[in-house]
C-alpha cells in the first residue's frame, strides 16, 4: 500500500454518534407541578406568594413552579433552623446525629433513579453522569459525615469543638444535589442546623432532598430548604441571626459576600471560579492524557468550577495531541441529556449559553483558531459543540476569564520552569492537573503549583475524604475530608 | 520490510497508563445499544467471527462440520451473514478449503509452532509454507515471548518479517499472547514491532493462555493501529481472541472500535473476533430481538 502523509489522513466517526436512542423513562421519577418552601419541618406556601418556572434547559419546557422567598420567608427559615438548634440539635449525642445523617444516605441510595432523573431534567446534565456521578457521589458524602458525628473528639484530638449555630448555605445550579450534600452533610455532622438556598434554576433535587428529609424525621428546623434567586440569598446572607455562610458560586457572587459579612461575627466559606490548568508533558502517556482532558473540560458541558479549561502541551507532542484530542472530541455524542449514550447535555440556561456564545466570539475576534466537532446539535433547548481554541496566549481573554462551558484553550510550553509560571498565571487557583510519567516531576509541580488540588495523571475525581477548595480568587475554606468539619466548629 | 523509511526504537514505545486505559475501555461498556443499531451491530459482529477449532482432538469430520456451521449459522433467521473465516491447524486446512468451497468463508491457519511458538525459525517457516500449500488464506503466527521478555526485539521483529515473506500472498495475523506480556507498556511495544515487521493484523491471543482478550488490551492495540496508521497511512487489522461469548461484550467491542478506528474499520476485512461459542449467543439475540422472546439453546446448532 503507498504511504500517504499523515496530514491526508482521516479517521471517520459518523457512525460512531448515530446510535438507535438509548432515553430513560421520564415516569421513573414523579415532579410536582408546585413546590413550596420547606421550613420547620413542613412545606411552607411562601409569604411572597410568588412563584417562578423551572425548565427543562434542553427542551425549554417548564416543568414546575417553584415558590420565590422573600424577606420574612428567610426570617421564618432562619429562625426555625434557631429554634432546632438551641432546642434539640446542638444537645443532641453524635452519634445520634449519626444516625439521622446515615438515614438521609441510605434514602437517597434507596431513591438513586429518581433522582439521577431529576437531575438531568432540570440541570442539562447526561443521565450517565447523574446516575454514574452526581447521586452516588452525593450519597457518599451523607455516609462519609454521618460515620463523623459521634467521633469529633478524634478529628480535633484534646480539643473541644463546638457548633457554629445556624449555617445559611447557597449553592450553584451545576452540581445541585451534590452541592447540598458537600454543604448539608458536614453541617449537620458538628451539630449545626442549616437554611440552604438551591440554584435558581435547579431547585428540583434539593426539593426532591427537603422530601428525604422530612421523611427521615430529622427535627423539625434542623434543615430548612428555601428557593428564590439572588435576593433570596443576599437576604441569608445578610440575616443578623445567621452564623456562618458556605457559598459555592461565581468569583463575583463571592466578593459582594465577603463586603456583605465584612465586621460582622460570620465565618464564611467560599469556593469560587476556576481556570485550572491541564499540563501535558511529553513522556506523558498521550492517549490516556487525552482522555483526561476530554473529561476535564468536556464533564458537565465544561460547567465545573475545577474544569481543565487551559491546556498545556509540551510543543514536542503537541500536533499528536490535537490530533488525538479532535479525534476524540469528534466521538462525542451531544445531545438529549437523557439519552443513555449522551456525553454532553444540555448548557444549564439561556443566559449561561449566551455568556459562552460571547467568549467563543471573543476568542475568534482575539484572532484565535476555533475549532468544534462536527456533531449535528438539536434544534430545541441551549446547546454547544465542543470546542477548542489554539494559536492563544496568556494574553487572550479567553484564557484569562471563566467561561464555564465546553471551551478548551490549547498553548504549548518548552520547560518545566515555564509551565509552572503559566499556570500559576492567573488570579485563580482552585484545581490543576499533570500529565506525566515520571514521579519526581508530579512531585516537582505539586509543590509549586498553587491550587487547591493537583491531579496527577488524572482529572476531576472527587471523594468525600479529600478536601477541596481554592487559592486566590477561587475562595477559601475546604470542604470534604477531615478539613470540611473545620468549617462548622469553634474550637477550643 | 514492510514499511519503508527508519525504523523506531521500539524501547520506545508510548507508555500506557493502566488506570487510564482501564477506565477509557469501562466507558464504552457504558453505551447502550438498542433496536435496530442492536440489530445491525450483532449481525456485523456475526460476519466478524473467525469460528475456531484448535484441538489436538480435531478430526476431519469435526471440521467439516464447524465449516457446515460457518455456513449455515441459523437458516431459519433469513438474509444472516456468514462467518468471515474458519480458524484450523495446518493440519486441517485442507478439509477446511474443501467444505467451504467457494463461499467466500476463508481459512484461517494458525502456523509457527501455535500456541507456545518454542521452536526453531525454520520449523515455523516450514509450518506457515505448509498451511499456506495446503491452502489457507491467512496465517495466524505467534510471537516469541520468550525472547521478546528477554528484550530481543530485532530476533521477534526479523522472525514476524519472515513468516510475513512465508505466507506470499495469505494475510498473516500476529498473536502477541498479551496474557503472557502482562502489562500494557509491553503489549504497546509487542504492536508496535508487529505492525514494523509487516502484520496485516494484530491479535490478542491465542485461547490457550488466560486471561485471553480483555477490552483494555484490545484497547491499547486499537490506539497503536491507530497512531501507526497516521504515521504510516497503512490500515492494519484487529483480532481479539478468547474469552468473547457474549453478543453483549461482542457489542461493546464494536463500539470500542467505531470510536477509536472510525466506521473504515467496522467490517471483517479490518477486524475480526476469535471465538467458537460467540456466535451461537449472537443468534440466540437476535432471534430475541425478531420475536421478543428467548429460545431455548437447544433450538441453536452447536457444531
Amino acid at each position: 500500500m503507498a504511504t500517504k502523509k499523515s496530514n491526508t489522513i482521516k479517521l471517520k466517526f459518523d457512525s460512531a454518534r448515530e446510535l438507535a436512542p438509548a432515553p430513560e423513562s421520564k415516569s421513573a421519577a414523579t415532579i410536582k407541578p408546585q413546590y413550596e418552601l420547606f421550613i420547620n419541618g413542613k412545606f411552607e406556601k411562601p409569604a411572597s406568594k410568588k412563584y417562578y418556572h423551572t425548565i427543562n434547559p434542553a427542551t425549554e419546557e417548564r416543568i414546575s413552579s417553584i415558590a420565590e422567598s422573600n424577606q420574612a420567608d428567610v426570617d421564618r427559615a432562619v429562625k426555625a433552623a434557631r429554634q432546632a438548634y438551641e432546642k434539640t440539635w446542638k444537645k443532641m449525642p453524635g452519634k445520634e446525629r449519626a444516625k439521622y445523617i446515615f438515614r438521609i444516605a441510605r434514602m437517597v441510595q434507596e431513591r438513586a433513579r429518581e433522582f439521577s432523573i431529576v437531575e438531568t431534567l432540570n440541570g442539562g446534565k447526561p443521565i450517565r453522569e447523574s446516575r454514574d456521578f452526581d447521586v452516588p457521589t452525593a450519597a457518599n458524602h451523607f455516609f462519609y459525615y454521618a460515620g463523623w458525628a459521634d467521633k469529633l473528639e478524634y478529628a480535633f484530638p484534646n480539643r473541644q469543638a463546638s457548633p457554629l449555630g445556624v449555617a445559611g448555605q447557597i449553592i450553584p445550579w451545576n452540581f445541585p444535589l451534590l452541592m447540598a450534600a458537600w454543604k448539608i452533610a458536614p453541617a449537620l455532622a458538628t451539630g449545626n442546623t442549616v437554611v440552604l438556598k438551591p440554584a435558581e434554576t435547579t431547585p428540583l433535587t434539593a426539593l426532591k432532598l427537603a422530601e428525604i428529609i422530612q421523611e427521615a424525621d430529622l427535627p423539625p428546623g434542623v434543615v430548612n430548604i428555601i428557593t428564590g434567586a439572588g435576593a433570596t440569598g443576599a437576604a441569608i446572607v445578610n440575616h443578623p441571626d445567621v452564623n456562618k455562610i458556605a457559598f459555592t458560586g461565581s468569583t463575583d457572587v463571592g466578593k459582594i459576600i465577603q463586603r456583605a459579612i465584612a465586621g460582622t461575627s460570620k465565618k464564611a466559606t467560599l469556593e469560587l471560579g476556576g481556570k485550572a490548568a491541564n499540563i501535558i508533558f511529553d513522556d506523558a502517556p498521550l492517549d490516556q492524557a487525552v482522555e483526561g482532558v476530554i473529561n476535564g473540560i468536556f464533564f458537565n458541558q465544561g460547567h465545573v468550577c475545577c474544569a481543565g479549561s487551559r491546556l498545556y502541551v509540551q510543543e514536542s507532542v503537541f500536533d499528536q495531541v490535537l490530533r488525538k484530542l479532535k479525534d476524540r472530541m469528534e466521538t462525542l455524542i451531544v445531545g438529549d441529556p437523557m439519552d443513555k449514550n449522551t456525553d454532553i447535555g444540555a448548557i444549564n440556561s439561556k443566559a449561561q449559553l449566551d455568556t459562552i456564545n460571547k467568549y467563543l466570539k471573543i476568542g475568534l475576534q482575539e484572532g484565535a483558531d476555533m475549532y468544534q466537532s462536527s456533531c449535528k446539535l438539536p434544534g430545541k433547548g441551549f446547546f454547544c459543540r465542543p470546542t477548542l481554541f489554539t494559536n492563544v496566549a496568556q494574553s487572550n481573554r479567553i484564557t484569562q476569564e471563566e467561561i464555564f462551558g465546553p471551551v478548551l484553550t490549547i498553548q504549548t510550553f518548552r520547560t518545566d520552569d515555564e509551565v509552572i509560571a503559566k499556570a500559576n498565571n492567573t488570579p485563580y487557583g482552585l484545581s490543576s492537573g499533570v500529565w506525566t510519567d515520571k514521579g519526581s516531576k508530579i512531585f516537582n509541580l505539586t509543590t509549586k503549583l498553587r491550587s487547591g488540588v493537583v491531579w496527577a495523571n488524572t482529572f476531576n475525581k472527587f471523594d468525600p475524604v479529600s478536601p477541596f477548595g481554592g487559592y486566590k480568587e477561587s475562595g477559601y475554606g475546604r470542604e470534604g475530608g477531615l478539613h470540611g468539619l473545620y468549617a462548622y466548629v469553634n474550637v477550643k | 520490510m514492510a514499511v519503508n523509511g527508519t525504523l523506531p526504537d521500539f524501547s520506545f514505545s508510548p507508555h500506557v497508563d493502566q488506570v487510564g486505559i482501564e477506565e477509557r475501555a469501562s466507558r464504552f461498556t457504558k453505551r447502550s445499544i438498542k433496536n435496530e443499531t442492536k440489530v445491525n451491530g450483532l449481525k456485523l459482529a456475526l460476519n466478524m467471527i473467525d469460528l475456531t477449532t484448535l484441538e489436538g482432538k480435531d478430526t476431519d469430520g469435526k471440521v467439516k462440520q464447524l465449516c457446515y456451521k460457518a455456513m449455515h449459522l441459523h437458516d431459519v433467521y433469513g438474509g444472516l451473514p456468514t462467518v468471515a473465516a474458519v480458524c484450523v491447524y495446518p493440519s486441517m486446512v485442507r478439509v477446511a478449503k474443501q467444505a467451504l468451497g467457494n463461499s467466500g468463508i476463508k481459512v484461517a491457519a494458525v502456523a509457527t509452532a501455535f500456541p507456545s511458538g518454542q521452536a526453531p525459525r525454520d520449523v515455523k517457516i516450514r509450518d506457515t509454507k505448509f498451511a499456506v500449500d495446503e491452502g489457507a488464506d491467512e496465517i495466524d503466527m505467534v510471537i516469541s515471548r520468550g525472547k521478546f521478555h528477554q528484550g530481543e526485539y530485532n530476533f521477534v521483529f526479523d522472525e514476524i518479517a519472515a513468516v510475513k515473506e512465508a505466507c506470499s500472498a495469505a494475510r498473516l495475523k500476529v498473536i502477541l499472547e498479551t496474557g503472557e506480556l502482562v502489562t500494557y507498556d509491553k503489549v504497546r511495544r509487542a504492536s508496535d514491532i508487529a505492525m514494523y515487521a509487516g502484520a496485516d493484523f494484530i491479535k490478542t491471543s491465542t485461547g490457550k493462555i488466560s486471561p485471553a482478550a480483555t477490552m483494555p488490551v484490545t484497547l491499547v492495540m486499537l490506539e497503536a493501529i491507530r497512531d501507526f496508521y497516521y504515521k504510516t497511512g497503512k490500515k492494519i487489522a484487529m483480532k481479539p481472541a478468547g474469552g468473547i461469548s457474549k453478543a453483549k461484550l461482542a457489542l461493546h467491542y464494536l463500539v470500542m472500535l467505531n470510536e477509536v478506528l472510525g466506521e473504515e474499520w467496522m467490517n471483517n476485512e479490518w477486524f475480526r473476533f476469535g471465538a467458537s461459542s460467540l456466535a451461537n449467543d449472537i443468534l440466540m439475540q437476535l432471534m430475541k430481538q425478531k420475536t421478543g422472546v428467548y429460545q431455548s439453546p437447544d433450538y441453536f446448532s452447536i457444531d
